[in-house]
């Protein structure tokens, strides 16, 4: 609930960007630097850019709740459609790396914590320590490299689908679901081909936090004084391991998996650079590097919204699993 | 003659730390009958608790049973594996420990705990171990056991989550129940109540019980048995009474002074060097002559109130007075305000209601963030509960005395700053090498010497003392109770002793202010109080404190 | 009086701690090692980084060109030590400005709490909001696209996580017995956060800091991959990698490979000492 305040600063923040950026807004808005004076004016008139600053936010505002995020120079089209077209491609990516993530994370931080000192556990801290350091991009590189010119198992690396197949009749966007729903098995085996590069790359990125924190915190909830209590009743080594460690210890890697979400939308822009996704981080880097902006604001207005949503559900789950804290 | 339920043979029990083996126990026998409830007493670094739970395999995964036996029913219990033990752990012998809220998972109901306990040895329903649990919680006396079930431990009071913790104990019938200082953190009504169930518990099913603690008096009033630890060995074993009247070791006459009783003497407490000076400056006191009739009290509070935004008053209609030379006690439990009074009267925390005269000056008015400026700043100092927490982790001994000095006596560095700070440290008999030291390199009763050399440097007219030794070993403790007292006589000193331990306050104070829940309950003389108390609240509080005469009646078997 | 580190002792102290912890000894050589070329990487590079020679494209490495060259045939070895000090001026920069702003601001907030505190932690909260990366992305952008401004856009990035740690540490410790003693001592609000909570903070702070200098600069070197900041031909570790990017697939590893390599190198020596750092600067492990 507070993050409701949050996504209100987003929306003055990008709005202030707007006022910021060089050159006149009304220009950017119109058809193109090439646009006729009056159609300037009128797009001025239109965007109230001769109103004063707090009727401009007013404005602004009332623009946004209704959807209008101006029109994209690149595209010709409004940025809310391009965005709505592209957005379900940057989400497979992400949260399909978010699954991928969590599913090896997850238990390699757990087995690291339940045997400390071994090899196992040296493995996972020395892989920990090296995966924060390694940049993403040059991770997808290097993957690139190996899976699909070393190796040739990857497809080329550059969109969703290859130029052969045919996308499946659009219902959720997601390739992966939407070939499987259609029933097209052939189509569905070359989109999860090309998503997996992408979604691994990802993946490390954010795996090594994951594991680091999945093992610092099971070690803590190891350790605890309700665990010897547990072990003094003579409980059974699951019951204390699940149920009384694990449970505990999975409360910090929520709210953290929630921040790597964040940080994971951040990446996406390097991620789709490197692939050629076509997602909306690579649609808004084409426009800021083409001095087209209404994209990028729209794009900032989007991800910052889409982090308020995921915070949200973070809240609510942590408080459905930690019956201290009150939702 | 029967066999003994525990028997423990020359145990020795090491931890690898980082600088190298540390031996805990070295070498401790005792035995423990079948229902027999056995105290173990010891200070810090004695070995007992690490003697309970190698006894219960629960030692931390640095410790190992290095040499010795322990005999559970004639079977040795070291040498089994681990698996094995599991069977052990709860059925024959449980826990309870220290700080019970922790003990108890705090995401599942305690409902779900007691069960699980029952489930791990025994093949019911789930629902028939649920029926169990809830028969436990009755036999704990938790009040209403049906609503409780579904509780968390954080909605629990202390004491209560202590209950539960032995509902989860005693949930497969143990033969042997070991405690580990149970009751240490509980205000002392809370102790008493908790003590009384375990001593009812353990007598209804004839369960040998080991009372760890590090207070003499407990182990004396409930256990039939003590034993006293001294790093690590077993220094003297006898009945409760035996070990008062007539301690055999060194040690244990130690202790046995330390301990505060209703009827100890500040002079008895220490029974070495330390006490010739103590005694020396006893003989040459003579009460500060009686001020002219007029002249106001050093210490005048007037209505003193304290208001947070949110719940009951912390504290209310609060007057008192303290005159020059004299020791006032402030007694209460945990949420009776007497930490806020403390804060308030040293100018620490504004009030939000009444006056705060010092020598017949207003020193109220002037708000808490303002309040060092005043010339009144040095002549109130105060005195922390915890030294671990009170010394300022990166200045050394002579830095922490030194500073008061430089700020409120306009010292500056310098032969007459290292003089006066050398000056303090001998007065409080602190070593002067022992200066240069940081906090972490010195011993719990060097830091409590510091914080009162700081407190004292710059003279002050009034010390406030918020349980200065309250984290202090008994042995310790005793020593810097003598201290306090002497630094009293030689300047004049008045004190606020703020202290939940009544023992203690009726030795140090003159006079004794009783606080619950904010208001004042009951003031006097203090050993009139003591004695004699007028209010319930304060009969309550006087019996709850464990005493050896009650040792002959209240032990249980 | 005050914080008495004497240099003698401070000296001897790290000393010991470097002995025993063999790995910080080697973070602390490569960080060494890496201000070094920072400072003197234009006078050891074998090659002018910015000549081209197209005759030599593309070669992979030989004794000639330790690292190959690129595709206008400037030496790759030459590239990246230069690159090093571009890269670590500007993760420094960032993190100094964050870190002096962030942690002042934090530590009165904590202290202090009421409206104030509030009002910050609302702030912060807005500026979490936004993945951290699209907001340096849209700074950058706002503001133009040079190198001071990726300096700029990355200490504001930082900013939120200073001021919230600050806070934290400061929290815990305002009622501890310490600081109530020094405030009993003569000392006012401000200089206790100043002179005894901020420097008291300082270890694990400084252990934030070195996490940070490494993620500052993968933040540097991923905006200058997408096109923002650093233009070519100046050499910097992300200009390289994105560059050598369209020759992946054709196998020219070497290209994104040993920038891709000193980056990592950076970041593991700084993380690595991060954490030896708070072994030295704590008082408490001194005996």
């Amino acid at each position: 609930m507070s993050s409701l305040p949050a996504l209100f600063g987003v929306l003055v923040f990008t709005f202030l960007l707007m006022r910021v950026l060089p050159g006149d807004p009304a220009v950017f808005f119109a058809s193109g630097p090439n646009a006729g004076k009056e159609e300037i004016e009128i797009i001025r008139k239109q965007m109230g850019l001769d109103k004063p600053v707090p009727e401009q936010l007013l404005l602004y505002l009332y623009d946004v709740g209704r959807g209008n995020l101006g029109k994209s120079l690149m595209t010709g089209q409004s940025v809310t459609t391009d965005l709505r077209d592209r957005l379900p491609a940057s989400l497979e990516l992400t949260l399909t790396a978010l699954l991928i993530a969590m599913v090896s994370a997850i238990p390699l931080g757990v087995v690291a914590a339940l045997k400390p000192g071994s090899i196992v556990d040296h493995g996972v801290r020395l892989f920990c320590a090296l995966g924060v350091c390694v940049p993403t991009f040059v991770s997808g590189l290097l993957l690139i490299y190996v899976f699909y010119y070393l190796l040739g198992l990857a497809p080329d690396p550059t969109g969703r689908i290859d130029v052969f197949t045919s996308l499946p009749p659009q219902r959720t966007g997601f390739l992966t679901v939407d070939f499987l729903l259609a029933g097209d098995l052939d189509g569905w085996w070359v989109a999860f081909r090309q998503l997996i590069l992408p979604a691994m790359t990802m993946a490390l990125f954010v795996i090594a936090p994951l594991a680091r924190i999945t093992r610092a915190s099971m070690l803590v909830s190891l350790g605890s004084d309700f665990v010897r209590t547990a072990r003094s009743v003579g409980l059974s080594w699951w019951r204390i391991v699940v149920t009384y460690a694990l449970r505990n210890a999975i409360l910090p890697v929520i709210t953290i998996a929630g921040i790597v979400f964040s940080t994971m939308l951040g990446a996406n822009v390097l991620v789709e650079k490197v692939y050629s996704w076509p997602g909306v981080a690579s649609y808004a880097l084409d426009a800021l590097l083409s001095s087209d902006y209404a994209p990028v604001q729209g794009f900032v207005l989007l991800m910052a919204s889409i982090f308020v949503v995921v915070n949200l559900l973070v809240d609510v789950l942590y408080g459905i699993a930690d019956p201290r804290v009150s939702i | 003659m029967t066999e003994p339920l525990l028997r423990i043979e020359d145990l020795h029990v090491t931890f690898s730390t980082r600088r190298g083996l540390v031996e805990a126990v070295r070498g401790v026998t005792l035995a423990l009958e079948p229902g027999e409830m056995l105290g173990l007493v010891g200070e810090s670094g004695s070995g007992k608790s690490v003697t309970g739970f190698a006894t219960t395999r629960l030692l931390d995964k640095a410790g190992r049973v290095t040499k010795g036996r322990i005999c559970y029913r004639g079977q040795d219990i070291t040498k089994i594996p681990d698996s094995d033990f599991r069977a052990l752990h709860g059925a024959a012998m449980s826990m309870i420990f220290q700080n019970p809220r922790a003990a108890l998972n705090p995401i599942r109901a305690i409902g779900l705990q007691i069960a699980d306990a029952i489930l791990s040895h025994k093949r019911t329903s789930k629902e028939a171990a649920a029926g169990e649990a809830l028969n436990l919680l009755r036999a704990v006396q938790i009040r209403d056991p049906e609503k409780r079930m579904t509780a968390y431990p954080h909605e629990l009071s202390g004491g209560m989550c202590q209950r539960v913790m032995i509902a989860i104990a005693i949930s497969c019938n143990p033969m042997l129940l070991i405690a580990d200082e149970p009751t240490t953190g509980l205000d002392v009504t809370t102790q008493k109540v908790v003590m009384d169930l375990l001593a009812q518990i353990a007598a209804e099913r004839g369960m040998a019980t080991i009372l760890i603690t590090h207070d003499l008096g407990l182990a004396a009033q409930y256990c039939r048995r003590v034993v006293v630890m001294e790093q690590g060995r077993l220094v003297e074993e006898a009945p409760p009474e035996m070990l008062f009247r007539h301690p055999q070791h060194a040690y244990t006459r130690r202790l046995v002074a330390a301990s505060p009783t209703a009827s100890s003497r500040i002079a008895d407490l220490v029974t070495d060097e330390e006490r010739g000076q103590y005694l020396a400056v006893l003989a040459a006191y003579k009460p500060p002559p009686a001020p002219p009739p007029g002249t106001p009290p050093l210490l005048d509070v007037k209505d003193l109130a304290k208001r947070y935004d949110q719940g009951p008053p912390a504290l209310i209609g609060f007057s008192m007075t303290i005159k020059a030379g004299e020791s006032v006690g402030l007694v209460g439990e945990s949420g009776s305000g007497k930490t806020t009074t403390s804060r308030m009267i040293c100018r620490l925390i504004d009030a939000s209601e009444g006056e705060i005269l010092f020598d017949g000056q207003s020193i109220g008015h002037l708000p808490a963030r303002e309040f060092h400026r005043s010339p009144y700043r040095k002549d109130i100092q105060i005195v922390f509960q915890d030294p671990n927490e009170s010394l300022n982790p990166r200045f050394t001994a002579f830095d922490c005395i030194a500073h008061p000095l430089l700020r409120l006596s306009g010292l500056r560095p310098g032969d007459a700053l290292r003089q006066r700070v050398e000056e303090c440290a001998q007065r409080v008999g602190l070593p002067v090498e022992l200066l240069s030291r940081f906090p972490h390199q010195l011993s719990g009763g060097q830091k409590a010497r510091v914080g009162i050399a700081r407190a004292i440097a710059c003279r002050p007219r009034l010390l406030v003392l918020d349980e200065p030794t309250a984290a202090l070993d008994v042995s310790v403790q005793a020593v810097v109770l003598q201290l306090l007292d002497r630094l009293r006589r030689e300047d004049h000193l008045a004190l606020l002793f703020v202290s939940h331990d009544l023992n203690v306050v009726r030795m140090m104070c003159d006079r004794t202010i009783v606080l619950r829940n904010g208001s004042i309950v009951e003031a006097g003389e203090s050993r009139a109080l003591f004695d004699n108390p007028q209010t319930d609240y304060t009969r309550e509080l006087v019996e709850a404190v464990p005493h050896i005469g009650a040792a002959a009646t209240a032990a249980v078997v | 009086m005050g914080i008495d580190l004497m240099p003698g002792a401070t000296l001897r102290h790290t000393a010991w701690i470097l002995r025993g912890n063999p790995l910080t000894a080697v973070a602390a050589s490569g960080v060494i090692l890496l201000v070094l070329i920072a400072i003197f990487g234009p006078s050891i590079a074998p090659y002018d980084p910015i000549a081209s020679n197209v005759s030599e494209a593309l070669q992979p490495p030989s004794s000639l060109h330790l690292a190959g060259t690129d595709q206008l045939g400037r030496d790759n070895f030459s590239r990246l030590l230069v690159a090093t000090r571009l890269d670590l001026v500007i993760a420094v920069s960032a993190v100094g400005i964050s870190f002096v702003l962030g942690a002042v601001t934090g530590a009165f907030c904590g202290y202090a709490g009421g409206r104030l505190d509030r009002a910050i932690g609302r702030f912060v909260d807005v500026m979490m909001a936004f993945p951290l990366f699209v907001l340096a992305m849209a700074m950058v952008a706002a503001l133009g696209n040079r190198v001071e401004n990726i300096v700029l856009a990355t200490a504001f990035i930082n900013l939120p996580f200073y001021i919230r740690f600050a806070r934290a540490e400061v929290n815990v410790r305002r009622n501890v017995g310490w600081v109530e003693a020094a405030r009993a001592s003569g000392e006012s609000h401000v200089s206790v956060v100043m002179r005894f909570l901020l420097p008291n903070v300082l270890p694990a702070m400084a252990v934030q800091m070195s996490l940070n200098l490494g993620w500052a600069i993968l933040n540097a070197a991923g905006l200058s991959f997408i096109g923002l900041g650093v233009r070519p031909p100046t050499p910097e570790w992300g200009i390289m990698v994105a560059e050598g990017a369209r020759f992946i697939s054709t196998g020219k590893w070497w290209l994104v490979a040993f920038p891709g390599f000193a980056l990592m190198l950076a970041v593991l020596c700084f993380n690595l000492l991060g954490d030896g750092m708070r072994d030295i600067l704590d008082p408490r492990m001194r005996t």
